[in-house]
């Protein structure tokens, strides 16, 4: 799997960290416990177009947001995660 | 028929021409007691301990494509109880004994080998985690053993002892753990399912779940509509697409967890042993083949392939522990989805959608539990309250903080 890095061009998926579902919102400090539970159990877990964070830990550093469809592992886009 | 020597050489007398198919392939009827979503081993054990044990009349299972084909058949085929938390050790404990016992049970030759499992420890650290964890087996009555480098050397002279990163000093060995012929136990349980009269329908997908007033009344399928007063879910690996057909979010991502098999060569290995600096497991098939895999690619899949970085990774992991492995030639290897809970814990539970039942979040544990799985499903279907062996695995857990964690490491989808 080779993921287009904005700043370095493609690079080898084992140079990169994958962290998972990037749709998530930490919720407030004070928000419900419904709702943390929520942010740190509940997946979409979706088969198809997933939003998800990968860490380029053997390059730039960068924190990026890839777009992979999770049946065919097709990177449909990427950007640098804000 | 009953399988037996007699009927064996019956049967070969006459060419072999006359053996009956093991189970009937049957048509969806329009209204069921239970109907039990995927064909693999859980599903179809949950059948028939709903017979068996539980008397339930008219139960079917679902399966998308033929029984097995989903990831009964893709797994590594290692049973063992060698667990450290009081949530999992009397579960899989009850899963084991009922291994020792399948095949009288279900006249039906799974191939059952307690060839042992030999957790190698290659720190003081982790002998002193592998004594805690052998202590707490013994303490629920499960057999275990701590093993100093001396003894492990006895039984496995060909590994890498003074690999200069990650010596060997000894290992936690279950005698009773070893391996089962995973197609075997599949077909087991479909045969014996379908003499107590449960449907066990192919080729049937799930297209969705179907409520009125807030209660499942049945499942939309490829083949029509199925009717059921309760619908069990076992379908690992594709737990969050079937809920969400009902609506639930769940603590589950899938990922895809790669196997793979060697050339057959001579007996070689008689035990399964596994890597404890990196992660390596392996045994050796009847056939001759090593059988082996490592870690989750770590990513979310439904792809049922994988990448070459983790390839490179359990063969690394292979070289280290036992050199001698470098020659073999790799025969194949396959990709299986995995239900990742997040505590690395399996469901089974209620979910909270009157008459809608999970058995998930198996992680890739999901083999070793097939019959305890099934009894306990089959218990909660039947009567409602959780089976006394797996009152932890409950939906609520991880939003009461009382998750089964057993690698102690927080809310993350690469725990098993």
């Amino acid at each position: 799997m080779l993921i287009p890095c904005p700043h370095c061009g493609a690079r080898l998926s084992e140079e990169f960290v994958c962290h998972g579902d990037a749709t998530r919102q930490r919720p407030a400090y004070d928000a419900s416990d419904e709702a943390w539970t929520d942010y740190v159990y509940l997946r979409d877990n979706p088969a198809g177009a997933h939003r998800e964070h990968w860490y380029h830990a053997a390059g730039c550093h960068a924190w990026l947001v890839v777009t992979r469809d999770t049946r065919t592992h097709q990177i449909i886009g990427v950007e640098v995660a804000r | 028929m009953g399988y037996s020597a007699f009927s064996l050489l019956k049967n070969a007398l006459t060419g072999h021409r006359h053996w009956r198919p093991a189970w009937r392939d049957a048509a969806p009827q329009a209204q069921y007691d239970v109907v039990i979503v995927g064909g693999g081993g859980h599903g179809l054990a949950t059948a028939y301990y709903l017979a068996r044990v539980y008397g339930v009349r008219r139960v079917a299972v679902v399966e998308k494509g033929w029984i097995g084909s989903g990831y009964a058949g893709r797994n590594t085929t290692i049973i063992r109880s060698n667990y450290l938390l009081p949530g999992n050790i009397p579960f899989y404990e009850l899963s084991m004994q009922l291994w020792e016992g399948l095949e009288q049970e279900l006249n039906y030759n799974a191939m059952v080998s307690q060839r042992g499992v030999l957790n190698l420890y290659h720190s003081d650290a982790q002998r002193d985690a592998y004594a805690r964890r052998g202590n707490a087996m013994r303490l629920h009555g499960v057999d275990a053993e701590l093993l100093d480098r001396a003894a492990v050397k006895r039984m496995l002279p060909y590994l890498d002892f003074d690999n200069a990163r990650f010596p060997i000093q000894g290992g936690l060995l279950q005698r009773r753990g070893g391996t089962a012929r995973h197609d075997a136990v599949v077909w087991g349980y479909a045969r014996a399912a379908d003499r107590l009269g449960v449907d066990i329908i192919q080729n049937c997908e799930v297209t969705g779940i179907r409520s009125e007033q807030g209660r499942v009344v049945g499942i939309e399928t490829t083949r029509g509509f199925i009717g059921a007063a309760k619908v069990g879910l076992a379908v690992a690996g594709n737990s969050s697409r079937l809920a969400a057909m009902a609506g639930l979010r769940l603590p589950i991502e899938s990922h895809v967890l790669q196997a793979f098999v060697s050339e057959g060569v001579k007996p070689l290995i008689d035990t399964v042993v596994t890597f404890g600096a990196g992660h390596f497991y392996i045994s050796q098939s009847d056939k001759g083949g090593l059988v082996f895999g490592g870690d989750i690619d770590g990513y979310n899949s439904y792809a049922q392939r994988g990448n070459l970085p983790v390839i490179e990774d359990v063969c690394e992991g292979g070289m280290a522990l036992m050199p001698m492995i470098g020659r073999l030639r790799l025969l194949r290897h396959w990709g299986g989805i995995m239900d990742m809970s997040m505590d690395g814990s399996p469901i089974i539970d209620r979910a909270p959608v009157d008459g809608l039942y999970l058995n998930a979040g198996w992680c890739y544990g999901g083999f070793k539990a097939t019959p305890g799985s099934g009894l306990s499903f089959a218990h909660l279907l039947a009567t409602d309250t959780p089976h006394e062996t797996a009152t932890a695995f409950r939906l609520d857990r991880f939003g009461r903080g009382a998750v089964i964690d057993e690698k102690g490491q927080g809310a993350h989808p690469n725990l098993h």
